[in-house]
């Protein structure tokens, strides 16, 4: 009896399946948990451009910039690890969830600074919010759905290093072969999902218009 | 009466398989998982019944005169919030679907069987997290928590009511998510998907809209438990922002919730019927399809909730449109169980009757939602009685009934009693003439004019209000006797057997009360799914 | 496992693709092409999504139906955002009524 095949499923291959039909119709209900907020965001662009942008434009570009591509990393280290999983390569394995989780400390170390620097300005709505431009009101909306995004996205990201370290956990020992590796596929679709959602903040957030 | 020592009592089945706290509180049998969501649901019922029973009281007089009206707005509200999310919600997909699902497809289980004891464990604390709300006083929003009032004004306890409430959306998310694996990898050999029986289409349909649904209303509450604690306004007008947002958010979620809320009965009904009619359904596709259908348009529908509240005629022509579409697969069901029910082999047992009560009070609930499709009605109907009565006919008269019934239909499984018919038959009479005297002088007092969620009224209206309070507590008595003799079946009701209805179906091919593997040996499936029919041998 | 194993050098090569797009995506920020630049930047984000779903995720080599439940996820997102949006866009169509009608 194979002690990895729960005893609801036949066998494995039906288990795998199941188990990753499961976590991809988990990820759609993500996408409509985000997309209430995309669609909030969405509204109050159309109706405030001129504020949102002016808004957008006190974000920094730079830490931007680098968190997504340190996320960008840091989808690469987790495919890398999936794919050691499926060559049955412990160390490897246990090597690249550690680069991931990683590089999503970086990322939310620098989150959690701009999220310093704005308070320090005054940037946070319900925190000393001072806007020195017109129509402060509107503006504080953006700066509202800046955080409640990149917020929940951050909660997302810390949810995904607890699954990580679980997996880091199992890895040591030894739980995952060639044939057996479903969880760690499974967080690394999670993960990927992470950094997509992370994909349409950046330009929405931060790139607005900087032509100007 | 069996006085014979119970092969329930001798045999292993899912009941007894193991005992003590921990082995149910702490089991992977979905079978368990379901009772444990039976009992927790029964207790939301007579909680939700008893802020029902209050606002009834009240509007015996026209005056406000037993409670104070924001304590009236905190009933109505707690009603609401209670019965959606606590009982209808979870009510026959956590119930009956939880326990038949696997059985009927084959299984040994659910796909995932720690994530449905999460389920439950979800839907206890959110229940918990509301029932803490309601005893610290409770929310006066209504359940529909509209904004600004919601995030600004209110004075009572919204936050911890919508952190319950987002608690138990992810019981109804994983459920769902559960249910749709099932179905997609765990059939038995031979069980493919035109095999399967109309409950399952049923389940199928409700798990993709609680599935695709759910996550909107979570994020909804989130922004308004946002808006509250950091008065950062995210829907009020004052700053910009637009509460018909939260309104676009909120019924996104809540219209296709109820479809949730009624589908599950309609799986159900196919059964009761089928099986009490001894035949085969009337065009099994097409009420498989049309449970589908129902799923897909009801998430283009919501807009028609905001027909006065400043959405362009535009959005709500298109909104009205779809909405009369919606009602056509609901029709083609309602046909189909008439036609399977012209020279059937009816037998008039409480699941029948539940089940014809369903047809033709949910006909009624469902004609009624066309008149307040209709933009010109709904501009003189909404927020008036006669909306009030239109969702009562659809969720008492129909899910509530087609879950009694099915609860009635599934109890010899569930328990391997059976009931007494008698009161069976008795109370589920009790519940149609409680129901009927309780709901329709409301949709006469609607389109009178009576405005809903106001605890005081005109004089012209006391005599309709005095006769719905009436059959309020017609209806009270009506649900408390099957509380009282399916409690005393588990005793002294007789031995079921596996199949007392003699029906088709893989339930009924094992034994009552079910082992906990469900079956001996994995079935595999030859025949089509009501092969009921001459050539059909009784199998028992 | 009946997993495709796909190779080391594509997980590279897409890589480098989303960090190009990355860049093409902020340098477009800086020039101003008006209506086109949120276009441009959510067609990007697209393509990077896109990209992300097929290889590192997998779906590429994943059965049917897993495409079809993503496919459900993007298109239920487009419904709440098109039946919304189409609200708020419609809402200066008709012009405001300026008298009471009898």
């Amino acid at each position: 009896m194979d002690l990895t095949v729960a005893h609801q499923f036949d066998d494995a291959e039906q288990q795998q399946e199941a188990s990753t039909l499961g976590m991809w119709i988990f990820l759609a209900t993500e996408i409509l948990f985000f997309g209430g907020m995309f669609l909030g965001y969405t509204i109050y662009r159309a109706m405030y451009p001129q504020e949102f942008a002016a808004a957008s434009r006190h974000l920094d570009v730079v830490f931007g910039t680098v968190n997504t591509a340190v996320l960008l990393c840091s989808s690469l280290t987790m495919a890398l690890g999936v794919y050691s999983a499926q060559l049955g390569s412990r160390r490897m394995l246990a090597l690249f969830l550690g680069l991931t989780m990683l590089l999503g400390a970086v990322f939310l170390g620098i989150k959690f600074y701009e999220y310093y620097q704005k308070y320090e300005v005054g940037l946070i709505p319900c925190a000393g919010f001072t806007w020195a431009g017109p129509n402060p009101n509107q503006t504080s909306l953006f700066f509202v759905f800046y955080f409640i995004m990149t917020g929940m996205h951050a909660l997302h990201m810390v949810i995904g290093l607890g699954l990580m370290t679980v997996l880091v956990l199992l890895t040591r020992r030894g739980r995952f072969t060639p044939s057996y590796y479903t969880p760690v596929e499974l967080g690394g679709l999670y993960w990927h999902f992470v950094d997509i959602v992370w994909v349409f903040l950046f330009p929405l957030l931060y790139l607005i218009d900087r032509s100007s | 009466m069996s006085t014979m020592p119970a092969a329930i009592y001798t045999r292993e089945h899912y009941l007894n398989a193991s005992y003590g706290w921990k082995s149910w509180l702490l089991t992977r049998d979905h079978k368990r998982i379901a009772l444990l969501y039976l009992m927790s649901i029964t207790f939301f019922f007579f909680l939700g019944g008893a802020f029902a029973t209050m606002v009834r009281l009240e509007l015996m007089t026209p005056k406000g005169d037993l409670f104070e009206a924001q304590t009236y707005n905190k009933l109505f509200s707690m009603h609401g919030i209670v019965m959606i999310f606590l009982f209808l919600i979870p009510s026959i997909p956590a119930v009956l679907g939880n326990f038949l699902v696997p059985i009927m497809i084959g299984a040994r289980d659910l796909a995932f069987p720690r994530l449905n004891l999460l389920s439950w464990y979800l839907y206890i604390i959110g229940g918990v997290f509301t029932l803490w709300a309601i005893v610290a006083g409770g929310v006066d929003t209504g359940w529909t928590f509209y904004t600004p009032y919601s995030s600004l004004f209110s004075n009572t306890h919204v936050v911890l009511t919508v952190l319950g409430i987002f608690i138990t959306g992810f019981s109804s998310i994983l459920t769902g998510l559960n249910f749709i694996v099932t179905i997609h990898t765990m059939r038995a050999p031979g069980m493919t998907w035109f095999r399967m029986p109309l409950f399952l289409w049923s389940h199928y349909a409700t798990a993709i809209i609680m599935v695709l649904a759910t996550p909107v209303l979570a994020i909804t509450l989130v922004l308004v438990g946002v808006e509250r604690i950091w008065h950062v306004g995210i829907f009020d007008p004052a700053i910009g922002g637009d509460p018909i947002l939260f309104q676009h958010l909120f019924w996104f979620y809540s219209h296709p919730a109820v479809y949730i809320m009624i589908l599950p009965g309609m799986g159900v009904v196919s059964e009761l019927i089928t099986t009490h009619a001894r035949k085969r359904i009337f065009g099994y596709s097409f009420v498989a399809f049309a449970s589908l259908a129902i799923a897909f348009i009801g998430f283009l529908v919501w807009g028609h909730h905001m027909f006065v509240a400043g959405e362009s005629q535009y959005a709500s022509l298109m909104f009205s449109v779809l909405s009369f579409l919606v009602a056509i697969p609901s029709a083609i069901k309602v046909f189909n169980w008439t036609a399977t029910l012209y020279k059937g082999s009816v037998s008039y047992d409480a699941p029948m009757l539940y089940a014809m009560g369903f047809i033709g009070l949910f006909t009624i609930g469902g004609l009624t939602g066309l008149f307040l499709a209709t933009i010109a009605i709904d501009i003189h109907l909404h927020d008036t009685y006669f909306v009030v009565a239109h969702f009562h006919y659809i969720m008492v008269g129909g899910m509530v009934m087609a879950y009694l019934g099915g609860i009635h239909n599934w109890w010899p499984k569930i328990s391997g009693r059976m009931y007494p018919e008698g009161w069976a038959r008795l109370a589920a009479g009790i519940v149609f003439i409680g129901f009927n005297l309780t709901f329709f002088p409301q949709f006469v007092l609607g389109y009178l004019g009576m405005p809903r969620r106001y605890y005081a009224y005109a004089d012209e209206f006391q005599v309709l209000n005095v006769m719905s309070t009436a059959g309020a507590s017609i209806l009270a008595v009506g649900y408390l006797l099957p509380m009282v003799y399916l409690i005393w079946s588990l005793k002294y009701g007789p031995e079921a057997g596996p199949n007392p209805w003699n029906a088709t179906g893989l339930e009924w091919q094992t034994l009552s009360p079910p082992p906990p593997d469900n079956f001996e040996e994995t079935p595999i499936v030859t025949e089509e799914a009501y092969n009921y029919g001459p050539h059909r041998r009784a199998s028992v | 496992m009946s997993e495709a194993v796909i190779e080391r050098k594509t997980y590279f090569f897409v890589w480098a693709v989303l960090l190009a797009f990355l860049g093409v995506t902020v340098g477009v920020a800086y020039i101003h092409l008006g209506w086109l630049n949120p276009v441009a930047a959510l067609s990007i984000a697209v393509i990077k999504a896109v990209v992300i779903m097929l290889y590192f995720m997998h779906l590429r080599h994943s059965a049917r139906l897993v495409w079809v439940f993503v496919g459900a996820g993007f298109v239920w997102l487009g419904i709440m955002f098109v039946l919304s949006l189409g609200d708020y866009l419609a809402r200066s169509y008709l012009p405001k009524p300026t008298t009471w009608l009898p």
